[in-house]
């Protein structure tokens, strides 16, 4: 599978590490060059220096051949401008998209972004884990 | 009418008093709290802090009953998100987003949003417009028909000059509409209308054959 990553932080450079161990292709995105430290030293995939909103950028990571796209950015808005671009305008079949605002999240999934928030979620663990504790 | 503004910056604070004045109410949204006091100050309680892509922000503002929304600030993404929020989950019936890298045009017209202005694209025309040996002017787009009108102006060498219109090649779906020449009536051209140097020629064509639009009247 070819997947395009947006955004090296934490969360973007640990999958990018996750899916090339298991032999995908993987390219990632970041408008910082400095990100790409956090990538596994072994890292096999392409690191990029592009914006992942932007077209050109995009065919530059190899969009138009990718079986997925990956937003995760730290901008919400970012993160589905890009991924609304890469389900409309180049047809990638598997998008997802992280939104730390869950409203937005859900206005996003209705307009048929696979969006997740990671507020939303961590909330519930930690309920789930207090309640689980009591 | 009730219209929303998103992003209190020069362009948003200006097109406030301007709607303002024309009698509409006005409801501007700024995330900086000194710009908002500012524009309180300025204009009376028209500006409200807040994020404009919150669905939460928008409620309060009573985004369900505007007739138009206008996101003005200086990031295309969020203008992108605020102008989406507002059409999908207020069903407000015109969005109008500034963009300002021009080629997120396409874009915001695939993602749904109804007119977009491009602030880079308007300073570079009218800037295009004042150099005097600029081959092409813009003078207008016809959007949805992928339609354009320009002005071209045959300079005094031209190979050109003594041609009739049938003469010309013309690309296709290009049509001359009118020669403008110096001190006289305009005056609609036809086949055997013969170009004269200095004639200024507005034609309706297409952004792909604009270039051999220009090669047919100026000559290469």
């Amino acid at each position: 599978m070819k997947v395009v990553i947006m955004g090296c932080g934490r969360v973007g450079s640990r999958l990018a590490g996750l899916l090339d161990i298991e032999g995908h292709d993987v390219t990632i995105l970041d408008t910082d060059a400095y990100s790409f430290r956090r990538l596994p030293p072994d890292f096999g995939g392409t690191a990029l220096v592009g914006n992942g909103t932007d077209e050109e950028s995009l065919k530059k990571a190899g969009i138009e051949e990718a079986d997925a796209f990956v937003a995760l950015t730290q901008g919400d808005n970012r993160n589905v401008m890009a991924s609304q671009i890469a389900k409309h305008i180049f047809n990638v079949s598997k998008v997802l998209c992280r939104t730390y605002d869950p409203l937005r999240r859900e206005l996003y999934n209705t307009l048929g972004i696979e969006t997740f928030s990671p507020t939303t979620i961590f909330a519930q663990m930690l309920k789930e884990k207090l309640e689980a504790e009591e | 009418m009730y219209i929303i503004i998103i992003g209190g910056g020069k362009v948003g604070y200006y097109l406030a008093k301007a709607l303002l004045d024309e009698g509409h109410e006005i409801l501007v949204v700024e995330k900086d709290p000194d710009r908002t006091e500012f524009i309180c100050g300025e204009l009376g309680s028209v500006c409200v802090r807040g994020d404009g892509c919150e669905v939460a922000t928008l409620t309060e503002v009573g985004t369900g009953r505007a007739d138009m929304f206008i996101a003005v600030t200086g990031d295309d993404e969020d203008n992108l998100v605020a102008c989406q929020v507002a059409k999908h989950k207020f069903n407000v019936p015109r969005t109008i987003a500034r963009i300002s890298n021009p080629k997120n045009e396409t874009i915001f017209k695939t993602l749904g949003i109804d007119v977009t202005v491009s602030s880079t694209n308007i300073i570079l025309e009218h800037i295009e417009e004042e150099v005097p040996t600029h081959p092409i002017t813009h003078l207008l787009d016809i959007k949805d028909k992928g339609l354009e009108i320009v002005e071209v102006k045959i300079p005094p060498h031209s190979t050109t000059i003594g041609k009739a219109v049938k003469g010309l090649k013309l690309p296709k779906g290009s049509v001359l509409a009118l020669i403008i020449r110096s001190q006289k009536k305009p005056i609609v051209p036809t086949a055997s209308t013969v170009l004269q140097a200095e004639d200024q020629i507005i034609a309706v064509t297409t952004p792909e054959s604009e270039e051999a639009l220009r090669t047919a009247l100026r000559g290469s």
